[in-house]
């Protein structure tokens, strides 16, 4: 007769550790916390320290007290805070349109079978490569009031008889930064479309053509649905930088002539940098934390619809 | 190395005995630092190292000077001393940033009135200041107040940038000028004249912090008008202020286009291209003409005079002013004591202000008989700017507000304002006296 089996070995205890390396939930917890804690300091605590800033009067050097809503009722009334809201949206508007619709010109281009086709791209990133203040520097002495080589060309072939004023007169400033900020942007659209261009299978191109669609109808009704999510994500990016701008105007004009170049950013560096005003500064700043987040929700509302990437809309 | 107050002054006699062999102030320097009364000396502490923010410099001479100062003092102390530099437009939010965290540089050579945006995080340097000024036939007014605040010294007074306009002699002769007018009804007429032969003037309206200031401020105060009275009660408001508006407008009916567009390096290059005839800056606008021997006869022309009088009736302009501050969070306040005391001495002073070749005037009276003053006749107006200049936010005090109200360009913008049609001269007024009561509420 076999011996009765042994009762079997009670398991040891399990650890705390052992627990968590078995838990799904404990260890998803235990590797999001390194980024959380990133988040939460680089993001999170900047974001919170600039708002509480914006309900203090704190000057440089000295820790202010909360006053509620002083700074706002002060921005609401100041002409120069509405001149920089306009000139924002201004810049923004118009730069973003223009570099959405060159960028997709030139990403079809360079999407089609050209000679060269890699230096092209290569050629076409320079912009992006270049750092933002020396291509600032360029555009100052390209918009320069005395010595402006568009000046110069154009008066050459008689064409304008004295040198444009680029950056003293309010609207020629307003659109040279603009086209500034254009020459500079149109690359990460360009580049990004491009990608984009690039994962749309060429059989849905050439079903379409066999159907008889013409190229219009076919960049309409099969090539743009297909590329809005990256048209998307690109517009929300391309639409945040230009919004936040601040190197480019601060090299070209500092807001100048007489605040009609001013930003929202460069304002708020202003008051709150050179002229001591943080908590002033800081409600600048947050008062662009509205713009900035119509310009996401517009991406994740409109742009995004499912129905519209399906084409079905 | 423990330096200790026997080896700094030996280090300090063994400077001052080389400096007599090597420099141009050498016997006059060791002389006169002799005959004054010894300035404080400081001991450092031990192991000390310092870390100096300074500008970037704009005359090679005068860094050249300050470095080899510097290394003399290491040598003589042991004190390591790092200079970091900067855009001279960045020093003050880098060093606002520094007093803010409480940590970066030990000392910041910085502009205007920076000191008085954060006082309290400062070493009080009364003690090296009143030695200072003692030792050296004491500190000129206008410098002195960017140093002091309610009676104790905040940070200690290096030089007053000049500023005077460099002109085109041929130029204003061929306008019918044998003599640069004094006032400015004279100077109106000159500028008229000039615009009128094709060589016309130009200042900035644009937002220059060093140049569309001062002419900002010339033009107010040279009328009579004032920011603010003693108390810091905003005054801009008046009839002189009105006054400097329509003559602003007259004068700028005769600028070159675009002076609303310029930053503070516009009116050097114009003038260096030989686009305007008159323009107003620091001295460093000749030298950058004397070193290009393509531009001989530029600098040969230009001629150099104190900006003209106004009905105020007496000379008055913004000078840029710098001073050196020793942070709170430097941990070796009285090596950087030290290392001021040095610098400021006879002749590593006179050194650096010659070398600075009439850029950066003398904070102390004793260094007013330095050669370079009389060396060369383009210098002689850049040499009264210590003397005469008014400090900014004249007539109130110095502090955050007169210094934040510079930063936002209240006047420079009041006075493009109204120059380019954008406000009427009511409305230009109106709006500076808006923001001046932001900033001295």
């Amino acid at each position: 007769m076999p011996p009765p089996p042994a009762p079997a070995a009670q398991a040891p205890r399990k650890g705390v550790l052992a627990r968590i390396a078995e838990s799904r939930n404990a260890l998803g917890l235990l590797f999001m916390l390194p980024a959380a804690a990133f988040l939460i300091f680089f993001l999170t605590y900047p974001l919170g320290l600039g708002v509480w800033l914006g309900f203090t009067d704190t000057k440089i050097g000295r820790t202010g007290v909360f006053i509620g809503i002083e700074n706002y009722r002060w921005l609401f009334d100041d002409p120069v805070f509405w001149l920089t809201v306009f000139n924002t949206l201004f810049y923004t508007v118009f730069a973003s349109i223009a570099k959405f619709a060159l960028g997709l010109w030139l990403a079809l281009l360079l999407n089609r079978h050209l000679p060269f086709k890699n230096v092209f791209r290569a050629i076409i990133l320079l912009p992006w490569v270049v750092p933002t203040v020396l291509s600032a520097m360029a555009f100052w002495w390209i918009f320069d009031s005395q010595f402006s080589i568009i000046s110069w060309v154009l008066m050459k072939l008689g064409v304008i008889a004295a040198p444009i004023n680029f950056l003293g007169d309010p609207w020629n400033a307003r659109w040279s930064v603009i086209a500034a900020n254009i020459w500079r942007g149109i690359p990460f659209v360009a580049i990004s479309l491009l990608a984009g261009l690039q994962t749309i299978p060429q059989s849905l191109n050439e079903a379409a053509a066999i159907d008889g669609a013409t190229p219009w109808q076919r960049f309409r009704l099969v090539t743009l649905p297909l590329l809005t999510p990256i048209i998307a994500v690109v517009m929300t990016f391309s639409v945040l930088f230009t919004f936040t701008d601040f190197q480019l105007i601060y090299v070209l004009t500092r807001g100048g002539p007489v605040n009609a170049t001013h930003l929202m950013a460069t304002l708020s560096f202003q008051r709150a940098i050179p002229g001591g005003q943080l908590g002033e500064g800081a409600a600048i700043a947050v008062a662009m934390i509205p713009f900035l987040l119509a310009a996401i929700l517009f991406s994740f509302f409109g742009l995004q619809r499912r129905k519209w990437q399906q084409g079905n809309d | 190395m423990t330096i200790d107050r026997r080896t700094l002054l030996k280090g300090s006699a063994a400077m001052a005995a080389a400096g007599a062999l090597i420099g141009p102030f050498g016997a006059r320097g060791a002389a006169a630092q002799a005959a004054a009364p010894a300035a404080a000396t400081f001991t450092p502490e031990a192991g000390a190292s310092l870390r100096l923010l300074r500008w970037v410099p704009f005359v090679k001479g005068e860094e050249e000077a300050w470095n080899a100062n510097t290394r003399a003092f290491t040598d003589a102390t042991g004190v390591q001393v790092t200079i970091d530099q900067e855009s001279w437009e960045d020093v003050r939010p880098k060093a606002a940033v520094a007093a803010n965290v409480g940590s970066g540089p030990d000392m910041v050579m910085s502009w205007f009135d920076d000191p008085f945006q954060y006082p309290d995080k400062l070493v009080e340097v009364t003690d090296l200041c009143e030695a200072l000024g003692a030792a050296h036939g004491g500190w000129y007014d206008g410098l002195k107040a960017y140093g002091v605040q309610d009676g104790k010294w905040i940070s200690t007074p290096l030089c007053a940038i000049g500023n005077a306009v460099c002109y085109r002699d041929s130029h204003v002769k061929a306008a019918g000028f044998t003599e640069f007018p004094k006032d400015t009804d004279g100077f109106l007429k000159l500028c008229e004249a000039l615009k009128a032969k094709g060589t016309p003037a130009g200042f900035p309206h644009g937002k220059a912090v060093g140049d569309g200031n001062n002419y900002a401020h010339w033009l107010l105060w040279s009328h009579g008008g004032q920011a603010v009275d003693e108390a810091g009660k905003v005054t801009i408001n008046s009839p002189e202020t009105a006054a400097a508006i329509e003559y602003a407008k007259k004068l700028y009916a005769t600028f070159i286009p675009g002076t609303e567009s310029w930053l503070d390096i516009n009116n050097n290059r114009a003038f260096l291209a030989g686009e305007v005839s008159l323009t107003a800056n620091g001295v460093s606008l000749y030298y950058a003409a004397l070193k290009d021997p393509a531009m001989k006869a530029i600098a040969d022309d230009i001629r150099t005079v104190n900006l003209p009088i106004g009905p105020v009736g007496k000379p008055v302009e913004l000078a840029q002013t710098s001073t050196i501050s020793i942070f709170k969070h430097c941990k070796f306040p009285n090596a950087a004591k030290a290392y001021l005391e040095f610098m400021y001495r006879s002749d590593n002073m006179n050194r650096w202000i010659e070398a600075a070749s009439a850029y950066c005037c003398q904070a102390l009276k004793e260094f007013a008989a330095n050669p370079v003053w009389t060396s060369n006749p383009i210098h002689a107006p850049y040499a009264k700017a210590s003397e005469s200049l008014r400090v900014n936010g004249y007539a109130g005090p110095l502090g955050p507000a007169s210094a934040g109200a510079m930063a936002d360009y209240v006047l420079v913008d009041m006075f493009a304002e109204a120059v380019t049609g954008q406000r009427t001269a009511e409305q230009a007024i109106a709006n500076a006296e808006r923001r001046l009561q932001r900033y001295y509420r």
